[in-house]
């Protein structure tokens, strides 16, 4: 049996959560006020998962950067791996909101899109 | 001299939202003005998802968020003139008091004036500066607004440090902490004046304690060291007084000072044109149709107030359009009956300071700041000595905007109503 | 070899040089910053100073009341913003009467022209916020503001259209006794490469390192303290919350914290008066900001330190003898001592520069130079233009219309006109000095990024080069998505 403390981010309150596992799965969540932190406490320690926002460099467009997010959330623990996985990636412009920048990056499932427009120059 | 029903100072969130909204009002002749060389504003450098909830139900980046607004703008044909720098506004005295002069300067037209029958108030605000803090010690390249960095290292591609100290723990400031750690920078501490943080719940879990960046709440940072560029920084926790308590010294050594203390409304051509200011926004006085105390200038957004998410700087930016629409239409009603409304017992300002019972919409949306934490305390409304509400709420904090509705019908039943009260009880 | 090498380009070193200019001959000046202006004369009162507070006799008075007297003719030729706007010094109590007396008395004797004590209810037509328990000041009409950074650039750029070689970047590490002169051992800041100027006459404009300097060559030594000056700048919402330069009665550490408008105006209080042993020590300290704050309100009330936006500190150069010395070192002929060069030092430079540069006039026989251009444009301010005028410029170098400082309005052709001028601008500080842009309210949060893009364009050169004030201090380390 192991214990996690995590801080709900459900709203300003932030209650500080405990949350009781017993073979990787959890056997209770004490300390929230409401159900909120309770579905936050259960889903952030058995996955927690994130969108990764970033930005990468742009090729003739009349910014030198495009801002750039996952299409959908990844495992928290593969942020870094997705932030490498952009070093060295060039967009050509125009580039739009939705293109797809790097398809499945760091084996996520996830594409990295687009998040803004940078016409051509 | 050109002539504009309406003429909307900055081309970010609160701009773009009042553009919109006027139009679909019905005024057609709407120009823009922006200083920069693209519509959006502040949100262009805002790369983090997290926009949007309450307008598109969806969570958003900044551009994407801005891209919607602009192409509304866009569809409706509206005027904009971008790289263009407000110089002055006035009431043009040659039109008769009603109408305001704009003005402006750009690299092809040169400085020119604009007549408009309305204007709205939209330049957003800045970041208070190291100097404005006090902060002593040297005065090295290394010391960025989170702001400055941000726009550094999302738009332009640079990274200005590489070890990090973060004063301030508003929301800016947490989200350049997890950036800066992303693009490989090491952010050592971030120090908050406060015995709380400014910023959500939300960005402290994930921008600080998904990377294990202390949050070192009642600390300040009192030197900074480094004749040419930032060698080190050292903080110290500070008393309920707020100063620094000796033998609480922690020296980082860091190449990078970022701040993230506070915005300030960016009032000089409010000032300029002489509309009356709060001292506690920093932002114009207005009334509940946002008409400052200049007949036919609106404000709206963060020019107004600092607000806390985009969505209500829109929900703002629209009523402000609504409001320029209805003025240019029929002017104003000048004989109105105004009430005050008053804020004390931990509620710091209101927007709006004024309400006419016969004027407002149906529903006005007051939005406030408290200036601590609450817990399970309530919001409560009195018409003169009389409450007329009390909501409960089990966290206020001074990070978040919160808001009440009056309702016209409601005032409605007190003719003799002197002022509104608005206040925190336990 | 050079007929004169002054070291120091600071108000000093560049007003000499100004000066030397007018004659033939071949003049260099050696500055180890990547700037003029970056020591004792950026950080300053900005005073314009009538000359009451020296002893009679001493440098600093004679040189004080000649400097006071040139600035009006040397604004004119110069483009120097100087403004006149007379100084105040209060009393605040009738025990210290005598004193303000006795400072009347020795104005007088200087040679200060217009002084009088002036009693609290004509005070107060001329200073509505003055303290309440003020009873009467002494008033020098001459007392005058200036920009302390245009007055040196002035003088610097002046000296080199004519003619005078500016080595920034140039530190001195040595100097040798040669039969016809110096040679003057010098390393760059920045490659630093090492090499050797050699020099008939070596004028001593080193602030608060004229010491070490001097002491190199002379046997009868120099001692100077750096004394630190820390100030408080506040918006110019505040500018007009005082029209005169508010002293408070001198004491033993100085003339205490003053109150003044800029010639800008901004409203500028300070300084402190701290003897420090670091020569490199322009740090503000939380004692010091205390301090100006609480000792300002003795003369001027309602001060609204709100309103601050930055602070920052200076080192005079205090010599024990308390005066300036000024001439060719007993010990070492050829060396000429320009040295403890603290408060009036400003004022008195115009007049140090007349002083030196006759002293070596007669020393080398110097003739006039024919061509010498005695009259400097500064930066053109669209501002002071008219609207058809602005618009003509703007027509012409649209660079004008572009607005890049949004706190002080300073458009990218002022940027461009201080990169391109002689000794132009190459680090961000080196730009606001010349232009403000960054010196607002903001204190440069909007218009960093942008500035450095014309500055990449313009010198050109790398952004990753760009400093804030050189020797290395970058603004941006690197690009993102480095691999």
């Amino acid at each position: 049996m192991s214990t996690r403390e995590l801080t709900c981010i459900g709203c300003p309150l932030g209650c500080a959560v405990t949350v009781t596992l017993k073979d990787g799965s959890v056997t209770a969540v004490t300390g929230n006020t409401c159900p909120r932190g309770d579905t936050y406490a259960r889903k952030e320690v058995t996955n927690p998962t994130r969108i990764v926002t970033s930005t990468v460099h742009v090729t003739g467009g009349i910014h030198p950067m495009v801002n750039v997010k996952t299409s959908s959330d990844i495992p928290k623990d593969k942020i870094f791996a997705c932030m490498d996985a952009l070093k060295g990636v060039r967009a050509a412009a125009p580039v739009r909101i939705g293109d797809v920048i790097l398809s499945n990056a760091a084996g996520t499932g996830a594409d990295i899109i687009a998040a803004g427009n940078v016409p051509a120059k | 001299m050109k002539y504009y029903d309406l003429v909307i100072v900055g081309g970010g969130p609160a701009g773009l939202a009042a553009a919109v909204s006027a139009r679909d009002c019905g005024i057609e002749d709407i120009l823009i003005l922006e200083r920069d060389n693209e519509l959006g504003g502040i949100l262009n450098q805002c790369i983090h998802n997290g926009f949007g909830l309450h307008t598109f139900k969806e969570e958003l980046t900044g551009p994407e968020y801005a891209a919607r607004f602009i192409d509304q703008v866009t569809e409706r044909g509206i005027d904009c003139r971008l790289h263009t720098m407000v110089m002055d506004i006035s009431v043009d005295t040659e039109a008769g008091s009603f109408r305001k002069k704009v003005t402006a300067m750009n690299r092809t037209d040169g400085m020119f004036e604009i007549s408009a029958a309305a204007v709205i108030l939209a330049m957003g605000c800045r970041e208070r500066s190291r100097g404005a803090l006090n902060i002593p010690g040297f005065r090295p390249a290394g010391i960025f607004s989170a702001g400055t960095a941000q726009r550094l290292v999302n738009m332009e591609g640079y990274m200005p440090g590489r070890e990090v100290v973060i004063l301030g723990s508003g929301d800016i400031g947490l989200i350049m902490a997890r950036r800066m750690t992303l693009e490989g920078a090491k952010v050592k501490v971030v120090a908050e004046l406060m015995p709380y943080s400014g910023g959500l719940k939300r960005n402290i879990v994930q921008c600080l304690d998904d990377f294990g960046i202390p949050l070192k709440l009642s600390h300040t940072v009192i030197d900074i060291e480094g004749k040419h560029r930032v060698s080190a920084v050292t903080i110290a926790e500070v008393g309920a007084d707020r100063k620094p308590i000796p033998g609480t010294e922690e020296r980082y050594t860091c190449d990078t000072l970022l701040l993230s203390c506070g915005l300030i409304p960016e009032n000089e051509l409010s000032k300029g044109a002489g509309i009356a200011l709060s001292p506690v926004t920093s932002g114009p006085i207005v009334n509940d149709s946002l008409e400052t105390s200049i007949e036919g200038v609106f404000a709206c957004g963060n020019v107004l107030h600092v607000h806390d998410l985009v969505d209500y700087v829109s929900q703002e930016a629209a009523a402000a359009g609504k409001h320029a629409a209805d003025y240019i239409r029929h002017g104003n009603k000048k004989h109105a009956k105004t009430v005050e409304i008053r804020s004390t017992d931990g509620v710091r300002y209101t927007v709006p300071k004024y309400v006419r019972p016969t004027e407002m919409s149906d529903t006005l949306t007051v939005r406030f700041r408290v200036g601590d934490v609450y817990k399970n305390c309530s919001i409560a409304v009195y018409f003169d000595d009389i409450c007329v509400s009390r909501r409960r709420r089990p966290v206020m904090a001074p990070g978040e905007m919160e808001q009440i509705i009056l309702e016209k019908k409601k005032l409605g039943e007190y003719p003799d109503l002197c002022s509104i009260t608005i206040r925190i009880e336990k | 070899m050079y007929d004169v090498a002054i070291i120091g380009a600071g108000v000093v070193g560049c007003a000499i040089a100004r000066e030397l200019s007018k004659f033939c001959g071949n003049f260099c000046v050696l500055e180890r910053e990547e700037d003029v202006c970056c020591g004792t004369s950026k950080a300053n009162s900005a005073i314009i100073h009538a000359g009451f507070d020296a002893a009679p006799g001493t440098k600093k008075a004679a040189l004080n009341v000649r400097g006071n007297a040139m600035m009006d003719a040397l604004a004119k030729d110069l483009d120097i913003p100087f403004r006149r706007n007379g100084s105040l010094v209060v009393c605040t109590g009738e025990e210290d009467r005598g004193t303000l007396k006795a400072l009347l008395a020795r104005g007088q004797k200087n040679g200060v022209p217009g002084l009088r004590i002036a009693e609290r209810g004509e005070l107060l037509t001329m200073e509505p916020n003055l303290n309440d328990d003020v009873i009467c000041a002494l008033f020098a009409p001459t007392g005058g503001i200036v920009c302390p950074f245009d007055m040196t650039m002035a003088f610097a750029e002046n000296a080199c259209t004519n003619g005078v070689s500016f080595f920034l970047n140039t530190e001195v590490t040595g100097i040798e006794k040669k039969a016809d002169g110096y040679s003057i051992l010098t390393r760059r800041t920045d490659t630093k490469a090492e090499d050797t100027v050699d020099a008939k006459i070596i004028v001593n404009a080193a602030g608060v390192y004229a010491d070490v300097f001097h002491n190199m060559v002379s046997q009868s030594k120099l001692h100077i303290t750096p004394r630190k000056g820390e100030y408080l700048l506040l918006d110019k919402d505040a500018g007009t919350h005082v029209s005169h330069t508010v002293f408070q009665l001198p004491s033993k550490m100085g003339k205490g914290v003053l109150v003044t408008p800029t010639v800008h105006g901004n409203l500028l209080v300070g300084p402190t008066a701290a003897d420090v042993s670091d020569r490199e020590a322009l740090n503000t300290t939380q004692a010091g900001l205390d301090f100006i704050a609480k000792t300002a309100c003795r003369s001027v009330k309602e001060l609204p330190l709100r309103q601050v936006i930055t602070s920052f500190a200076g080192l005079r150069a205090h010599e024990d003898g308390d005066d300036f010395i000024i001439g060719e070192a007993a010990d070492a002929p050829g060396f000429i001592d320009a040295a403890g060069i603290e408060s009036p030092g400003l004022t008195s430079a115009p007049a140090i520069g007349e002083l030196v540069a006759e002293i070596i006039r007669k020393k080398l026989s110097l003739n006039e130079n024919p061509a010498f251009v005695p009259v400097r444009k500064g930066v053109l301010r669209p501002e002071t233009l008219s609207m058809e005028e602005r618009n003509r410029l703007i027509a012409e170098h649209p660079e004008y219309g572009n607005i890049i400082c949004r706190c002080e309005m300073i458009s990218e052709g002022e940027i461009m006109d201080a990169i391109h001028r002689p000794l132009g601008a190459r680090s961000l500080d080196g730009v606001k000095r010349r232009t403000r842009a960054g010196m607002g309210r903001c204190q440069a949060g909007f218009c960093t990024p942008r500035t450095m893009e014309i500055l990449e364009r313009e010198v050109p050169m790398s952004i990753f080069d760009i400093t804030k004030n050189g020797s290395g201090g970058t603004i941006i380390v690197g690009q993102n998505k480095e691999a």
